[in-house]
This record gives structure tokens, C-alpha cells and sequence, in this order.
């Protein structure tokens, strides 16, 4: 079955758009934000995210990366894996509202190790999540708090988001995978 | 990334190092954290067998393998069974019943890691803590580490730096390890040593080898001083100390004839007054400090590689989500 796109560029332009206005509004401001974008895809829209939100503002809202490989709960059941940087804001996160953000919500595992992650870094006020596609099937009790684009998805398809930062274009893309 | 021991840095290729040192990098980020601890290898067991004395690098190991929340057992030959004549085999053996995924291991004997490695007395991994005269891959690495943080502005290439390394080389495995590694990753080195402490064949090694320190230290980005090791010395290798310290000693005068930005490693322990003199090993451009906190991060790296994945059991199963 052959690939079919569901958001093109200016799709996935207006949904980071909005989200960075709603977590903006939620967070009543910029003072205690802090937006951490799980690698590879998401670190790239938690960083338009924040750009978009430092537009709006006129001024630098903190953004970082968080790596959550070493706190995967399926480390056993594939070959090792290589790391992603993590890089904390210098503001760290005690007392901040941290808005993490990932390109698919699928199963809800990747945020729960988040989670453990960022207890290990700080204590923050609070953890929103925010995703460009939450395509379903969560298997822990988790959601998201900022939604790109609810895509319902059955569990032999597969969805890829690409971001011209590190592919050839900007496009979510879903796959019916061959059983 | 590397295979399932480490046993030797010869056996790393370019890709497996630099894998290695970047990976240690990302855990470097987690000794600037309030908790230092990551959950990785929670229910790992890993085993230190030491049958030499060594402080640092057990306590790296150790600390490494307790930052991964891996389970660690001590097993200092002094005070075990060991020294009541039991063999590596029946050691092995019994360490495997108690459920080791890796040994890390320290002897006197080099080519003892290998052995533990290929008999099929164990599952686990072996890491090579240190085997005789031959290897200590670990150490390399950290050294590497070390230098690529300092050299070129830290930009992570040792393609073409200039490495000497001076003193016991024909006993001394972080020689070795060090000249196979600092090779892999594209570094010129130099060996410097009195004639009777070169080892045979040496011209064979991918290396140069000199005589004389002041001949090539203007040259240098680094020098590594190694430790006359006295308890390897069982005939005089040179007359005595202070003519070893005047010919190829490290003392300020000489460390003056460096480049400006060029540093000084030890692997340590270092002899103070021999090998290298108190006021260069206080200086700012010895880095033997930062050594041994790299060696913690590069020493979870290895374990993080070699336990941090699919286990050889389930590989065999074919065990799938």
C-alpha cells in the first residue's frame, strides 16, 4: 500500500502555530516555561515551538533537549542504542513549567520514561505534553495536552513525520507496513 | 556499536571508538545532575575480579557500574578463595552460577581476560581491566577522551595530533593500548624510553620511538608520562631513579620546551620526584584529575554498550515484542 501524506508543510506550519498560542495561554505567560523536545524529531518542533512562542512574545523562551534512551522500559528487547544529547536550559526546571514535546504519540512509553527522566533532573511545577500526531493505542495512562492532529490509526500502520531540519521536506506520512 | 567483550583497543575500529566517546560525553551530563543515577542496568550483576592490587580503576568500574543502578560485586583475590590456590576456571565457574552479565576483570597474566572470554566458562561479557604486560583498552579510551576535550579547541578530532608517550613501555599495557587506540583514531605517536625499557620489535608497533625527550616534546600536543613500576622491574632496567628522573624525567624546564597549549597525562599512580616532578604534577597542564573523573564516564559508556541492550539469551531466542 503506498505512502499517504496527512499533513503537508503549511499543515504542520499552522499546527505548531496554534499549539505554541495554547501553550502560551495555558501557561499564562512566559515567566516559568520551559519547553524540552524528546530527540530527534521533537527537539526540532519544540524548537519552533519556542521560536514561534518568542515571536509572539518579543522575547527568549528557554528550550532544550531531553534524551530518554537510557530510560526506555524496552532496552532489553532490541540491540543497544546509540545516545541523543540532552541539554538542560541553564534556568534548569525546579518550580518551571515544563512542556515536553514529541512528533508521535503512539503508545505513551517514550513520556513515561520522560517522566522518570526529568524526576532525575529537577522537580518541576508541572509537565505538559504537547505532539504533532497522536495517532492512539496508548498502552499507559498518559495524554496529551497539545494536540498537532488527532490521526486514527490502526496498530499496522506507521507514521512518519519529517522536518526539513533533518529530512528533505516537511510532511507527516502514514503506511499501511506489510504483515 | 562494539561487540559483546572488550577485551583489547586493537580490536576497536575508528566507529566502535568514537562511538564509545561520544556516548560517554551524553553520560558525562549526568555527574552536573542532582541525582547521579540513571536506571539502565537495574538488575544487571556485574563482577570485579581483581587478582592485582589497583584503587582507581576498581572504583571507577565500580562507581560506573552503580551510576547504571547495576548491581556490583567486589571479588579482590586477596582474601577470597584465590589465595587458597582455587583456578580462574572454578573463579569463572562460580561467578557464572551466581548470574554475572559482565566480569571485569584485572590479572597479572596477560591474555587472562581472552581466556576468561573464549572458554565458555561464562555468558556474560568480559571487560579488561588490566591483563599483565599486554592491555588496559579502558584506560585508552579514557585518555582519548581526555584529549579530544582538550585538543583542537575540543572539537573531538585526534587526526594528526602529536602524542608522546614517555617511560616503561615494555611493561606497561596502557602503552600498548594507548599506541593501538591513539592509531585507530589518526594521532602520530611517539614512544620515548631508555633502550632496555623498549620492548622487542618495537620498530613493528605503528609508532615512532625515540631516545630522547627534548628532542621531541617541541614538538607535541600531548605528552603522557607512564610509571616506573617497580614491581614489574625484576632486573635493573637503569642504574637508579635520579638518573631515569635526569634523562626522562618531566620537570618544569622540560615541560617549558611544549608548546604553550600542550598538556600532560598520567595514568597515575604517579611517582612524584621520579617520572614526573611535584610542580608539573600540580600544574594546570596536567590533567591527571580530569583523567579519573573521565574514567567514570567512559567506563559507563562500555558497560551501557555492552549490557545496555538485547541480552545474548533473548538474541537466541528470537524474542520479540
Amino acid at each position: 500500500m503506498p505512502e499517504r501524506t496527512v499533513l503537508d508543510a503549511s499543515d504542520i506550519r499552522r499546527a505548531v502555530r496554534r499549539m505554541s498560542h495554547e501553550i502560551l495561554e495555558s501557561a499564562k505567560g512566559l515567566d516559568d516555561l520551559v519547553i524540552l523536545g524528546i530527540p530527534t524529531r521533537g527537539v526540532y518542533l519544540a524548537r519552533r515551538i519556542a521560536g514561534a512562542i518568542g515571536e509572539i512574545e518579543g522575547r527568549e523562551v528557554p528550550c532544550g533537549s531531553l534524551d530518554i534512551t537510557l530510560y526506555r522500559d524496552d532496552l532489553r528487547l532490541r540491540e543497544v542504542r546509540a545516545l541523543e544529547p540532552t541539554s538542560i536550559p541553564a534556568v534548569g526546571i525546579d518550580g518551571r513549567v515544563v512542556v515536553l514535546v514529541d512528533d508521535v504519540l503512539y503508545s505513551g512509553r517514550t513520556i513515561r520514561a520522560a517522566l522518570d527522566a526529568l524526576a532525575d533532573v529537577g522537580r518541576p511545577a508541572a509537565v505538559r505534553l504537547a505532539a504533532l500526531v497522536d495517532r492512539g493505542h496508548r498502552e499507559l495512562p498518559i495524554r496529551p495536552d497539545f494536540i498537532g492532529k488527532n490521526l486514527p490509526t490502526s496498530q499496522g500502520e506507521t507514521v512518519r513525520v519529517h522536518l526539513t531540519e533533518i529530512d528533505d521536506e516537511d510532511s507527516v506520512m502514514i503506511r499501511q507496513v506489510d504483515q | 556499536m562494539i561487540s559483546r567483550h572488550l577485551l583489547s583497543a586493537a580490536d576497536l575500529t575508528r566507529e566502535d571508538t568514537i562511538g564509545i566517546l561520544d556516548t560517554a560525553s551524553e553520560l558525562a551530563t549526568v555527574t552536573d545532575r542532582s541525582v547521579k543515577k540513571l536506571p539502565t542496568l537495574r538488575g544487571r550483576t556485574v563482577v570485579t575480579l581483581f587478582f592485582e592490587d589497583s584503587t582507581r580503576t576498581r572504583i571507577s568500574f565500580e562507581l560506573a557500574a552503580k551510576r547504571l543502578s547495576a548491581d556490583v560485586i567486589n571479588f579482590a583475590a586477596k582474601g577470597s578463595s584465590v589465595s587458597k590456590g582455587e583456578s580462574l576456571k572454578d573463579t569463572a565457574l562460580t561467578l557464572e552460577a551466581m548470574g554475572a552479565d559482565a566480569v571485569i576483570i584485572r590479572h597479572g597474566a596477560s591474555g587472562a581476560p581472552y581466556r576468561l572470554a573464549n572458554a565458555g566458562w561464562i555468558h556474560g561479557s568480559v571487560i579488561n581491566a588490566g591483563d599483565g604486560t599486554h592491555e588496559h583498552p579502558t584506560q585508552a579510551l579514557l585518555d582519548a577522551y581526555t584529549l579530544r576535550h582538550h585538543l583542537r579547541g575540543g572539537q573531538g578530532d585526534l587526526a594528526g595530533a602529536r602524542v608522546a608517550i614517555v617511560g616503561d613501555i615494555l611493561h606497561s599495557r596502557v602503552a600498548r593500548s594507548n599506541v593501538a587506540l591513539l592509531r585507530t583514531l589518526g594521532a602520530h605517536v611517539t614512544v620515548i624510553a631508555p633502550p632496555t625499557l623498549l620492548p622487542y620489535k618495537v620498530q613493528s608497533w605503528p609508532c615512532e620511538v625515540s631516545y630522547d625527550i627534548e628532542d621531541v616534546l617541541p614538538h607535541l600536543d600531548a605528552v603522557m608520562m607512564l610509571r616506573v613500576q617497580a614491581e614489574r622491574m625484576a632486573g635493573s632496567y637503569f642504574p637508579n631513579e635520579l638518573e631515569y628522573s635526569r634523562r626522562y624525567g618531566l620537570d618544569s624546564r622540560r615541560m617549558a620546551l611544549m608548546p604553550p597549549d600542550a598538556i600532560v597525562l598520567h595514568p597515575g599512580p604517579m611517582n612524584r620526584g621520579v617520572e614526573i616532578s611535584a610542580e608539573v604534577a600540580d600544574s594546570p597542564r596536567a590533567v591527571v584529575v580530569e583523567q579519573v573523573t573521565n574514567g567514570v564516564h567512559v567506563r559507563m559508556a562500555v558497560l551501557y554498550l555492552l549490557l545496555g541492550g538485547r541480552s545474548e539469551e533473548l538474541l537466541a531466542e528470537g524474542a520479540d515484542r
